[in-house]
Protein backbone atom coordinates (compact mmCIF):
# COMPACT_ATOMS: atom_id res chain seq x y z
CA UNK A 1 0.00 0.00 0.00
CA UNK A 2 2.65 2.37 0.67
CA UNK A 3 4.60 1.54 -2.59
CA UNK A 4 1.37 2.31 -4.04
CA UNK A 5 0.72 5.68 -2.49
CA UNK A 6 4.72 6.76 -3.03
CA UNK A 7 4.37 6.04 -6.59
CA UNK A 8 1.48 7.63 -7.22
CA UNK A 9 2.92 11.11 -5.63
CA UNK A 10 6.01 10.13 -7.16
CA UNK A 11 4.07 10.34 -11.13
CA UNK A 12 2.10 13.37 -10.07
CA UNK A 13 4.99 15.45 -8.23
CA UNK A 14 7.56 14.71 -11.84
CA UNK A 15 4.17 16.00 -13.80
CA UNK A 16 4.10 18.93 -12.08
CA UNK A 17 8.05 19.11 -12.36
CA UNK A 18 7.56 18.54 -16.60
CA UNK A 19 4.71 20.83 -16.41
CA UNK A 20 7.37 23.74 -14.24
CA UNK A 21 10.34 23.12 -16.39
CA UNK A 22 8.49 23.82 -20.18
CA UNK A 23 7.51 26.85 -18.21
CA UNK A 24 10.72 27.83 -17.57
CA UNK A 25 12.12 27.21 -20.93
CA UNK A 26 9.17 28.64 -22.76
CA UNK A 27 10.36 31.86 -20.17
CA UNK A 28 14.17 31.43 -21.31
CA UNK A 29 13.31 30.89 -24.94
CA UNK A 30 9.94 33.77 -25.21
CA UNK A 31 12.43 36.57 -26.08
CA UNK A 32 15.16 34.71 -28.44
CA UNK A 33 11.85 33.47 -30.47
CA UNK A 34 10.08 37.07 -30.70
CA UNK A 35 13.61 38.62 -31.49
CA UNK A 36 14.34 36.14 -34.41
CA UNK A 37 10.77 36.41 -35.76
CA UNK A 38 10.12 40.01 -35.78
CA UNK A 39 13.97 40.44 -37.37
CA UNK A 40 11.62 38.89 -40.61
CA UNK A 41 8.68 41.42 -40.05
CA UNK A 42 8.19 43.84 -42.57
CA UNK A 43 6.08 46.43 -39.96
CA UNK A 44 8.98 46.65 -37.54
CA UNK A 45 9.38 45.75 -34.12
CA UNK A 46 6.23 44.93 -32.06
CA UNK A 47 2.72 44.37 -33.26
CA UNK A 48 0.48 41.38 -33.42
CA UNK A 49 -0.34 39.81 -35.54
CA UNK A 50 3.04 40.21 -37.52
CA UNK A 51 2.70 40.59 -41.22
CA UNK A 52 4.88 41.18 -44.44
CA UNK A 53 7.50 38.56 -43.96
CA UNK A 54 10.84 40.15 -45.40
CA UNK A 55 14.32 39.70 -45.85
CA UNK A 56 14.57 43.24 -46.17
CA UNK A 57 15.98 44.03 -42.79
CA UNK A 58 18.72 41.56 -43.44
CA UNK A 59 19.32 43.79 -46.91
CA UNK A 60 19.70 47.11 -44.50
CA UNK A 61 21.46 45.63 -42.49
CA UNK A 62 24.28 44.05 -45.05
CA UNK A 63 24.60 48.05 -46.43
CA UNK A 64 24.87 49.05 -43.39
CA UNK A 65 28.81 50.56 -42.92
CA UNK A 66 29.12 51.43 -39.23
CA UNK A 67 27.52 48.16 -37.89
CA UNK A 68 30.27 46.12 -39.83
CA UNK A 69 33.02 48.49 -38.67
CA UNK A 70 32.02 47.71 -35.14
CA UNK A 71 31.85 44.44 -35.87
CA UNK A 72 35.77 44.25 -37.40
CA UNK A 73 36.69 46.37 -34.13
CA UNK A 74 34.91 43.54 -31.76
CA UNK A 75 36.76 40.99 -33.78
CA UNK A 76 39.86 42.59 -33.04
CA UNK A 77 39.59 43.25 -29.62
CA UNK A 78 38.10 39.56 -29.13
CA UNK A 79 41.04 38.21 -30.63
CA UNK A 80 43.57 40.27 -28.53
CA UNK A 81 41.61 40.13 -25.41
CA UNK A 82 41.89 36.07 -26.34
CA UNK A 83 45.56 36.32 -26.25
CA UNK A 84 46.09 38.18 -23.31
CA UNK A 85 44.35 35.80 -21.32
CA UNK A 86 45.76 33.16 -22.78
CA UNK A 87 49.13 34.14 -21.70
CA UNK A 88 48.49 34.94 -18.59
CA UNK A 89 45.61 32.41 -17.61
CA UNK A 90 47.93 29.57 -18.44
CA UNK A 91 50.69 30.30 -16.47
CA UNK A 92 48.49 31.77 -13.71
CA UNK A 93 46.56 27.88 -13.76
CA UNK A 94 50.01 26.17 -13.26
CA UNK A 95 51.16 28.71 -10.82
CA UNK A 96 48.15 28.02 -8.73
CA UNK A 97 48.69 24.04 -9.08
CA UNK A 98 52.63 24.11 -8.84
CA UNK A 99 54.04 26.91 -6.63
CA UNK A 100 53.53 28.40 -3.42
CA UNK A 101 54.84 31.90 -2.72
CA UNK A 102 53.71 34.37 -0.39
CA UNK A 103 49.89 35.73 -1.13
CA UNK A 104 48.51 32.96 -2.86
CA UNK A 105 45.33 33.42 -1.62
CA UNK A 106 45.44 36.87 -2.21
CA UNK A 107 46.42 36.19 -5.79
CA UNK A 108 43.84 33.78 -6.42
CA UNK A 109 40.95 35.98 -5.06
CA UNK A 110 42.00 38.68 -7.26
CA UNK A 111 42.54 36.86 -10.43
CA UNK A 112 38.69 35.20 -9.72
CA UNK A 113 37.07 38.04 -8.69
CA UNK A 114 36.25 39.71 -12.37
CA UNK A 115 34.12 36.20 -12.80
CA UNK A 116 31.93 37.19 -10.60
CA UNK A 117 32.41 40.73 -9.90
CA UNK A 118 29.77 43.09 -11.78
CA UNK A 119 31.61 44.89 -14.79
CA UNK A 120 31.07 48.36 -13.38
CA UNK A 121 33.42 48.13 -10.89
CA UNK A 122 36.16 46.11 -12.93
CA UNK A 123 35.22 48.92 -15.43
CA UNK A 124 35.46 51.79 -13.00
CA UNK A 125 38.62 51.17 -11.31
CA UNK A 126 40.07 50.48 -15.12
CA UNK A 127 39.13 54.10 -16.16
CA UNK A 128 40.57 55.44 -13.35
CA UNK A 129 43.57 53.45 -13.85
CA UNK A 130 44.21 54.70 -17.12
CA UNK A 131 42.81 58.34 -16.14
CA UNK A 132 45.56 58.86 -14.06
CA UNK A 133 48.39 57.41 -16.12
CA UNK A 134 47.22 59.52 -19.15
CA UNK A 135 46.01 56.64 -21.16
CA UNK A 136 43.82 58.03 -24.01
CA UNK A 137 40.56 55.77 -24.47
CA UNK A 138 40.42 53.36 -27.37
CA UNK A 139 39.93 49.96 -28.24
CA UNK A 140 43.84 49.38 -26.82
CA UNK A 141 42.17 50.18 -23.55
CA UNK A 142 38.84 48.11 -23.91
CA UNK A 143 41.55 44.66 -25.02
CA UNK A 144 43.17 45.55 -21.69
CA UNK A 145 40.27 45.53 -19.83
CA UNK A 146 38.82 42.10 -21.19
CA UNK A 147 41.91 40.43 -21.39
CA UNK A 148 42.09 41.04 -17.31
CA UNK A 149 38.67 40.45 -16.60
CA UNK A 150 38.99 37.02 -18.95
CA UNK A 151 42.34 35.60 -17.50
CA UNK A 152 39.79 34.19 -15.01
CA UNK A 153 38.10 32.48 -17.44
CA UNK A 154 41.03 30.80 -18.45
CA UNK A 155 42.26 30.38 -15.49
CA UNK A 156 39.53 28.49 -14.03
CA UNK A 157 39.43 26.21 -17.15
CA UNK A 158 43.16 25.16 -17.33
CA UNK A 159 43.12 25.19 -13.89
CA UNK A 160 40.27 22.09 -13.97
CA UNK A 161 41.72 20.72 -16.29
CA UNK A 162 45.51 20.68 -14.76
CA UNK A 163 43.82 18.66 -12.01
CA UNK A 164 42.57 15.65 -13.88
CA UNK A 165 46.18 15.82 -15.43
CA UNK A 166 49.00 13.39 -15.04
CA UNK A 167 52.21 14.70 -14.03
CA UNK A 168 54.26 11.27 -14.83
CA UNK A 169 54.69 12.22 -18.25
CA UNK A 170 56.26 15.61 -17.45
CA UNK A 171 58.47 14.26 -14.96
CA UNK A 172 59.70 11.68 -17.79
CA UNK A 173 60.12 14.33 -19.85
CA UNK A 174 61.89 16.06 -17.36
CA UNK A 175 64.33 12.68 -16.97
CA UNK A 176 64.81 12.40 -20.31
CA UNK A 177 66.80 15.93 -20.51
CA UNK A 178 63.81 17.92 -21.87
CA UNK A 179 64.37 21.44 -20.54
CA UNK A 180 60.98 23.30 -18.95
CA UNK A 181 60.39 25.23 -22.00
CA UNK A 182 60.28 22.22 -24.26
CA UNK A 183 58.75 19.80 -21.63
CA UNK A 184 55.86 23.30 -20.92
CA UNK A 185 55.08 23.12 -25.37
CA UNK A 186 55.85 19.37 -26.04
CA UNK A 187 54.13 17.90 -23.02
CA UNK A 188 51.69 20.24 -21.12
CA UNK A 189 50.25 22.26 -23.34
CA UNK A 190 49.51 19.58 -25.75
CA UNK A 191 47.69 17.75 -22.88
CA UNK A 192 45.73 20.35 -21.86
CA UNK A 193 44.77 21.35 -25.70
CA UNK A 194 41.00 20.92 -24.87
CA UNK A 195 40.95 23.08 -21.63
CA UNK A 196 42.89 25.75 -23.51
CA UNK A 197 40.48 25.60 -27.01
CA UNK A 198 37.74 25.42 -24.43
CA UNK A 199 38.67 28.36 -22.71
CA UNK A 200 39.65 30.08 -26.40
CA UNK A 201 36.41 29.90 -27.69
CA UNK A 202 34.42 31.16 -24.22
CA UNK A 203 36.39 34.14 -24.22
CA UNK A 204 36.12 35.37 -27.61
CA UNK A 205 32.50 34.75 -27.17
CA UNK A 206 32.16 36.39 -24.00
CA UNK A 207 34.07 39.31 -25.39
CA UNK A 208 32.18 39.68 -28.89
CA UNK A 209 29.07 39.70 -25.89
CA UNK A 210 30.96 42.21 -23.50
CA UNK A 211 29.46 45.36 -22.64
CA UNK A 212 29.34 46.63 -19.20
CA UNK A 213 33.61 47.13 -18.74
CA UNK A 214 33.33 48.19 -22.73
CA UNK A 215 31.12 50.72 -21.62
CA UNK A 216 33.57 52.62 -19.46
CA UNK A 217 36.87 52.25 -21.82
CA UNK A 218 35.22 53.30 -24.81
CA UNK A 219 37.09 55.80 -27.18
CA UNK A 220 36.50 57.04 -30.75
CA UNK A 221 35.60 53.65 -31.86
CA UNK A 222 32.84 51.29 -31.08
CA UNK A 223 32.33 47.76 -30.30
CA UNK A 224 29.40 45.70 -31.72
CA UNK A 225 27.62 45.59 -28.79
CA UNK A 226 27.89 49.53 -27.96
CA UNK A 227 27.23 50.12 -31.51
CA UNK A 228 23.69 48.17 -30.59
CA UNK A 229 23.54 50.09 -28.14
CA UNK A 230 23.61 53.55 -29.20
CA UNK A 231 21.45 52.42 -31.82
CA UNK A 232 18.27 50.88 -29.05
CA UNK A 233 18.96 54.61 -27.06
CA UNK A 234 18.02 56.42 -30.30
CA UNK A 235 14.92 53.88 -31.06
CA UNK A 236 13.82 50.36 -31.66
CA UNK A 237 14.77 48.90 -35.38
CA UNK A 238 14.20 45.37 -36.40
CA UNK A 239 17.86 45.79 -38.17
CA UNK A 240 19.30 45.39 -34.37
CA UNK A 241 16.69 41.73 -34.29
CA UNK A 242 18.32 41.12 -37.84
CA UNK A 243 22.23 41.43 -36.43
CA UNK A 244 21.27 39.55 -33.31
CA UNK A 245 19.86 36.70 -35.00
CA UNK A 246 23.21 36.46 -37.08
CA UNK A 247 25.17 36.39 -33.86
CA UNK A 248 23.12 33.78 -32.52
CA UNK A 249 23.27 31.60 -35.14
CA UNK A 250 27.05 32.13 -35.05
CA UNK A 251 27.13 31.50 -31.14
CA UNK A 252 25.16 28.26 -31.80
CA UNK A 253 27.26 27.24 -34.29
CA UNK A 254 30.17 27.62 -31.97
CA UNK A 255 28.75 26.21 -28.79
CA UNK A 256 27.98 22.72 -30.96
CA UNK A 257 31.73 23.09 -31.94
CA UNK A 258 32.48 23.26 -28.82
CA UNK A 259 30.59 20.55 -27.35
CA UNK A 260 31.36 17.97 -30.60
CA UNK A 261 35.11 18.70 -29.38
CA UNK A 262 34.56 18.29 -25.61
CA UNK A 263 32.07 15.19 -26.44
CA UNK A 264 35.00 13.99 -28.65
CA UNK A 265 38.09 14.53 -26.01
CA UNK A 266 36.47 13.26 -22.40
CA UNK A 267 32.91 11.61 -22.96
CA UNK A 268 30.14 13.47 -21.35
CA UNK A 269 31.11 16.65 -20.22
CA UNK A 270 29.34 20.02 -20.29
CA UNK A 271 30.30 23.71 -21.48
CA UNK A 272 30.96 25.67 -18.52
CA UNK A 273 30.79 23.38 -16.17
CA UNK A 274 34.45 24.16 -15.20
CA UNK A 275 33.88 27.68 -14.26
CA UNK A 276 31.02 26.72 -12.28
CA UNK A 277 32.76 23.98 -10.22
CA UNK A 278 35.78 26.55 -9.72
CA UNK A 279 33.66 29.15 -8.77
CA UNK A 280 31.90 27.15 -6.31
CA UNK A 281 35.27 25.86 -4.86
CA UNK A 282 37.74 28.51 -5.01
CA UNK A 283 36.22 32.08 -5.88
CA UNK A 284 33.51 32.51 -3.18
CA UNK B 1 59.67 18.10 -9.52
CA UNK B 2 59.27 21.44 -10.69
CA UNK B 3 61.96 23.92 -10.30
CA UNK B 4 62.52 27.23 -8.76
CA UNK B 5 62.94 29.02 -11.81
CA UNK B 6 59.76 27.20 -13.20
CA UNK B 7 57.48 28.25 -10.34
CA UNK B 8 59.04 31.64 -11.05
CA UNK B 9 58.16 31.66 -14.31
CA UNK B 10 55.30 30.91 -14.05
CA UNK B 11 54.15 32.86 -10.98
CA UNK B 12 55.43 36.14 -11.82
CA UNK B 13 53.93 37.54 -14.95
CA UNK B 14 50.53 36.91 -13.94
CA UNK B 15 51.25 38.02 -10.34
CA UNK B 16 52.92 41.69 -11.98
CA UNK B 17 49.54 41.65 -14.27
CA UNK B 18 47.33 40.70 -11.71
CA UNK B 19 48.90 43.27 -9.73
CA UNK B 20 49.10 46.76 -12.23
CA UNK B 21 45.38 46.50 -13.29
CA UNK B 22 43.72 44.49 -11.04
CA UNK B 23 45.07 45.43 -7.38
CA UNK B 24 46.35 48.68 -8.31
CA UNK B 25 42.51 49.87 -10.44
CA UNK B 26 40.95 48.29 -6.78
CA UNK B 27 42.97 50.76 -4.55
CA UNK B 28 42.94 53.35 -6.66
CA UNK B 29 39.25 53.21 -6.91
CA UNK B 30 39.62 53.63 -2.80
CA UNK B 31 41.67 56.70 -3.30
CA UNK B 32 39.16 58.19 -5.37
CA UNK B 33 36.88 58.12 -2.83
CA UNK B 34 38.57 60.13 -0.56
CA UNK B 35 38.98 63.20 -3.25
CA UNK B 36 37.14 66.13 -4.04
CA UNK B 37 36.00 68.15 -6.66
CA UNK B 38 36.77 72.15 -7.11
CA UNK B 39 34.60 74.62 -8.19
CA UNK B 40 36.52 74.95 -11.84
CA UNK B 41 35.41 70.91 -12.17
CA UNK B 42 39.04 69.69 -11.45
CA UNK B 43 39.62 66.52 -8.82
CA UNK B 44 41.75 67.96 -5.50
CA UNK B 45 43.33 65.17 -3.99
CA UNK B 46 42.34 66.28 -0.21
CA UNK B 47 41.76 63.62 2.52
CA UNK B 48 38.58 63.67 3.65
CA UNK B 49 35.39 61.24 4.38
CA UNK B 50 32.92 63.99 2.83
CA UNK B 51 32.02 61.37 0.20
CA UNK B 52 31.43 58.72 2.47
CA UNK B 53 29.27 60.88 4.79
CA UNK B 54 27.43 62.19 1.45
CA UNK B 55 26.11 58.85 1.14
CA UNK B 56 24.69 58.72 4.53
CA UNK B 57 23.25 61.89 4.30
CA UNK B 58 21.62 62.49 0.84
CA UNK B 59 18.71 60.28 0.63
CA UNK B 60 18.90 59.57 -3.20
CA UNK B 61 21.89 57.32 -2.45
CA UNK B 62 21.25 55.14 0.11
CA UNK B 63 17.00 54.56 -1.41
CA UNK B 64 18.65 53.75 -4.04
CA UNK B 65 21.03 51.67 -3.22
CA UNK B 66 17.98 49.62 -0.78
CA UNK B 67 15.68 49.57 -3.95
CA UNK B 68 18.96 48.07 -5.95
CA UNK B 69 18.89 45.43 -2.92
CA UNK B 70 15.53 44.71 -3.17
CA UNK B 71 15.49 44.53 -6.96
CA UNK B 72 18.52 41.69 -6.61
CA UNK B 73 16.42 40.22 -3.60
CA UNK B 74 13.52 39.39 -5.89
CA UNK B 75 15.65 38.46 -8.89
CA UNK B 76 17.55 35.59 -6.88
CA UNK B 77 14.23 34.72 -5.38
CA UNK B 78 11.87 34.36 -8.63
CA UNK B 79 15.55 32.76 -10.23
CA UNK B 80 15.96 29.97 -7.37
CA UNK B 81 11.86 28.98 -7.88
CA UNK B 82 12.46 28.59 -11.44
CA UNK B 83 16.02 27.30 -11.16
CA UNK B 84 15.18 24.58 -8.52
CA UNK B 85 12.90 22.62 -9.65
CA UNK B 86 14.65 22.32 -13.05
CA UNK B 87 17.55 21.38 -11.55
CA UNK B 88 15.86 18.68 -9.68
CA UNK B 89 13.42 17.61 -12.87
CA UNK B 90 16.84 17.61 -14.83
CA UNK B 91 18.80 15.48 -12.31
CA UNK B 92 15.77 13.02 -10.99
CA UNK B 93 13.38 12.77 -13.58
CA UNK B 94 14.79 13.84 -17.54
CA UNK B 95 16.89 10.44 -17.68
CA UNK B 96 18.44 10.20 -21.23
CA UNK B 97 17.25 13.65 -21.94
CA UNK B 98 19.02 14.94 -19.32
CA UNK B 99 22.18 16.48 -21.59
CA UNK B 100 19.82 17.73 -24.27
CA UNK B 101 18.15 19.85 -21.66
CA UNK B 102 21.07 21.04 -19.83
CA UNK B 103 21.99 22.13 -22.96
CA UNK B 104 18.96 23.94 -23.47
CA UNK B 105 19.26 25.73 -20.34
CA UNK B 106 22.89 27.13 -21.29
CA UNK B 107 21.78 28.11 -24.85
CA UNK B 108 20.01 31.45 -23.94
CA UNK B 109 23.39 32.38 -21.93
CA UNK B 110 25.46 32.81 -25.03
CA UNK B 111 22.17 35.31 -26.66
CA UNK B 112 24.27 38.07 -25.90
CA UNK B 113 22.75 39.97 -22.45
CA UNK B 114 22.22 43.43 -24.25
CA UNK B 115 19.96 41.65 -26.62
CA UNK B 116 17.85 39.82 -24.41
CA UNK B 117 16.94 42.58 -22.67
CA UNK B 118 16.51 44.65 -25.76
CA UNK B 119 14.16 41.72 -26.36
CA UNK B 120 11.72 41.90 -23.21
CA UNK B 121 12.19 45.59 -24.46
CA UNK B 122 10.31 44.54 -27.45
CA UNK B 123 7.07 42.14 -25.83
CA UNK B 124 6.62 44.67 -22.96
CA UNK B 125 6.20 48.00 -24.57
CA UNK B 126 2.84 49.86 -25.24
CA UNK B 127 3.37 49.35 -28.93
CA UNK B 128 4.91 45.93 -27.81
CA UNK B 129 3.96 42.25 -28.63
CA UNK B 130 2.12 41.68 -25.96
CA UNK B 131 0.17 44.65 -25.76
CA UNK B 132 -0.58 44.27 -28.93
CA UNK B 133 -1.57 40.70 -28.54
CA UNK B 134 -3.60 40.79 -25.89
CA UNK B 135 -5.61 44.05 -27.58
CA UNK B 136 -5.88 41.44 -30.64
CA UNK B 137 -7.69 38.84 -28.30
CA UNK B 138 -9.86 41.76 -27.26
CA UNK B 139 -8.17 41.17 -23.61
CA UNK B 140 -7.83 44.87 -22.87
CA UNK B 141 -8.35 48.03 -24.73
CA UNK B 142 -5.93 50.07 -23.70
CA UNK B 143 -2.12 49.11 -23.60
CA UNK B 144 -0.92 48.10 -20.02
CA UNK B 145 1.78 50.82 -19.56
CA UNK B 146 3.21 49.47 -16.27
CA UNK B 147 4.98 46.37 -18.51
CA UNK B 148 7.48 48.45 -19.31
CA UNK B 149 9.67 51.56 -17.64
CA UNK B 150 8.78 49.78 -14.31
CA UNK B 151 10.75 47.82 -11.76
CA UNK B 152 8.48 44.50 -12.69
CA UNK B 153 10.80 45.02 -16.33
CA UNK B 154 13.82 45.31 -14.72
CA UNK B 155 13.03 42.03 -12.34
CA UNK B 156 11.69 40.21 -14.98
CA UNK B 157 14.48 40.41 -17.25
CA UNK B 158 17.24 40.44 -14.82
CA UNK B 159 15.49 37.12 -13.55
CA UNK B 160 15.24 35.68 -17.32
CA UNK B 161 18.94 36.70 -17.33
CA UNK B 162 20.27 35.00 -14.20
CA UNK B 163 18.27 31.81 -13.94
CA UNK B 164 20.59 30.00 -15.65
CA UNK B 165 23.18 31.10 -13.17
CA UNK B 166 20.94 30.39 -10.64
CA UNK B 167 20.17 26.72 -11.89
CA UNK B 168 24.03 26.04 -12.77
CA UNK B 169 25.79 25.02 -8.87
CA UNK B 170 22.33 23.61 -8.10
CA UNK B 171 22.18 21.43 -10.91
CA UNK B 172 25.69 20.59 -10.43
CA UNK B 173 25.11 19.78 -6.47
CA UNK B 174 22.21 17.79 -6.95
CA UNK B 175 24.20 15.48 -9.24
CA UNK B 176 27.09 15.44 -6.92
CA UNK B 177 24.46 13.61 -4.57
CA UNK B 178 25.10 9.68 -4.18
CA UNK B 179 21.81 7.93 -5.69
CA UNK B 180 22.55 4.90 -3.28
CA UNK B 181 21.50 7.83 -0.24
CA UNK B 182 17.84 8.18 -2.54
CA UNK B 183 17.29 4.46 -3.10
CA UNK B 184 18.19 3.85 0.84
CA UNK B 185 15.77 6.56 1.91
CA UNK B 186 12.78 4.84 -0.58
CA UNK B 187 14.10 1.55 0.73
CA UNK B 188 13.20 2.32 4.68
CA UNK B 189 9.77 3.83 3.95
CA UNK B 190 10.25 7.14 3.53
CA UNK B 191 8.23 9.07 1.14
CA UNK B 192 9.50 10.49 -2.00
CA UNK B 193 8.54 14.08 -0.03
CA UNK B 194 10.43 12.69 2.97
CA UNK B 195 13.51 12.37 0.84
CA UNK B 196 13.29 15.44 -0.66
CA UNK B 197 13.43 17.58 2.25
CA UNK B 198 15.54 15.02 4.67
CA UNK B 199 17.81 13.92 2.27
CA UNK B 200 18.24 15.61 -1.33
CA UNK B 201 17.45 19.39 -0.03
CA UNK B 202 19.81 19.14 2.83
CA UNK B 203 22.84 18.07 -0.07
CA UNK B 204 21.87 20.45 -2.33
CA UNK B 205 22.02 24.03 -0.37
CA UNK B 206 25.93 25.04 -1.35
CA UNK B 207 24.78 24.31 -4.98
CA UNK B 208 21.61 27.05 -3.66
CA UNK B 209 24.14 29.76 -1.74
CA UNK B 210 26.08 29.76 -4.87
CA UNK B 211 23.55 30.45 -7.21
CA UNK B 212 21.93 32.82 -5.01
CA UNK B 213 25.38 34.49 -5.06
CA UNK B 214 25.45 34.49 -8.33
CA UNK B 215 22.05 35.75 -9.28
CA UNK B 216 22.15 38.83 -6.07
CA UNK B 217 26.01 40.20 -6.73
CA UNK B 218 25.40 40.42 -10.72
CA UNK B 219 21.72 42.12 -10.63
CA UNK B 220 22.87 43.91 -8.06
CA UNK B 221 25.63 45.61 -10.32
CA UNK B 222 23.47 45.81 -13.15
CA UNK B 223 22.95 49.48 -14.71
CA UNK B 224 22.17 47.95 -18.46
CA UNK B 225 18.84 46.67 -17.57
CA UNK B 226 17.48 49.89 -15.89
CA UNK B 227 18.50 52.03 -18.20
CA UNK B 228 16.81 50.03 -21.04
CA UNK B 229 13.61 48.91 -19.13
CA UNK B 230 13.56 50.36 -15.61
CA UNK B 231 12.10 53.91 -16.65
CA UNK B 232 12.79 56.69 -13.46
CA UNK B 233 11.44 54.43 -10.92
CA UNK B 234 13.25 51.77 -11.70
CA UNK B 235 16.71 53.41 -11.38
CA UNK B 236 19.49 51.28 -9.50
CA UNK B 237 22.57 52.62 -7.68
CA UNK B 238 24.88 51.67 -10.56
CA UNK B 239 22.95 54.04 -12.61
CA UNK B 240 23.64 56.91 -10.51
CA UNK B 241 27.22 55.52 -10.68
CA UNK B 242 26.93 55.93 -14.10
CA UNK B 243 25.98 59.33 -13.90
CA UNK B 244 28.22 60.63 -11.74
CA UNK B 245 31.27 59.29 -13.74
CA UNK B 246 29.59 60.86 -17.02
CA UNK B 247 27.17 63.81 -16.65
CA UNK B 248 26.97 64.61 -13.31
CA UNK B 249 30.96 64.52 -13.29
CA UNK B 250 31.75 64.07 -9.73
CA UNK B 251 34.03 60.82 -9.52
CA UNK B 252 35.39 61.10 -6.34
CA UNK B 253 31.39 60.35 -5.06
CA UNK B 254 31.07 57.70 -7.72
CA UNK B 255 34.50 56.08 -6.43
CA UNK B 256 32.80 56.46 -3.03
CA UNK B 257 29.52 54.28 -4.18
CA UNK B 258 31.65 51.85 -6.31
CA UNK B 259 33.79 50.90 -3.31
CA UNK B 260 30.99 50.13 -0.65
CA UNK B 261 29.56 48.12 -3.78
CA UNK B 262 32.77 46.36 -3.85
CA UNK B 263 33.23 45.55 -0.31
CA UNK B 264 29.24 44.64 -0.06
CA UNK B 265 30.18 42.04 -2.92
CA UNK B 266 33.00 40.60 -1.29
CA UNK B 267 31.75 40.29 1.74
CA UNK B 268 28.64 38.70 0.16
CA UNK B 269 31.42 36.29 -1.37
CA UNK B 270 33.03 35.47 2.17
CA UNK B 271 29.70 35.22 3.89
CA UNK B 272 28.30 32.37 1.12
CA UNK B 273 31.90 30.69 0.87
CA UNK B 274 31.41 30.52 4.66
CA UNK B 275 28.02 29.25 4.76
CA UNK B 276 29.23 26.75 2.11
CA UNK B 277 31.71 24.91 4.12
CA UNK B 278 29.99 24.95 7.59
CA UNK B 279 27.32 23.38 5.34
CA UNK B 280 29.44 20.69 3.56
CA UNK B 281 31.52 19.85 7.02
CA UNK B 282 28.24 19.96 9.69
Amino acid sequence: MDLLVSHTKLVLGSRWLVFHAAAVFAFLYLPIVVLIFYSFNGEGVGGFPPHHLTLDWYRTLFADGPIWDSVLNSLQVAVAAMAISLALGVPAALALERARFPGKALFRRLVLLPLILPGIITGLSLLMLFNVMGTKLSLMTIILGHGTALISVATTEVFAGLQKLDRAQEEASLDLGANYWQTFWRITVPNLKLPIIGAALLIFTLSMDEIAVSFFLIGRDNTLPLEIWGRLRRGITPEINAVSTIIFVFSLVTIVFWYRLRVRGEGRSVAGSEIVATVEGNAL
Amino acid sequence: MFSRAYKTAVTLPPLMWVTVFLLTPYALMFCYSFWSVSAAQTIVHSRSLDNYLQLLRVEVYWQTLLRSMWIAARVTIFSLLLGYPLAYFLSFYAGKKKDLLYQLVIIPLWVSYLVRAYAWKTILGSDGVLNTLLQYAHLTKHPLEFLLYSPFAVVLTLTHIYTPFAFLPIYAALEHIPRNLVEASHDLGATPAQTFWKVIFPLSIPGVVAGATFAFVLSLGDFLAPLLLGGPSGIMISNIVVSLFGAAYNWPLGAAISFCMLLLVVSLLVLSERLEKKWIFS
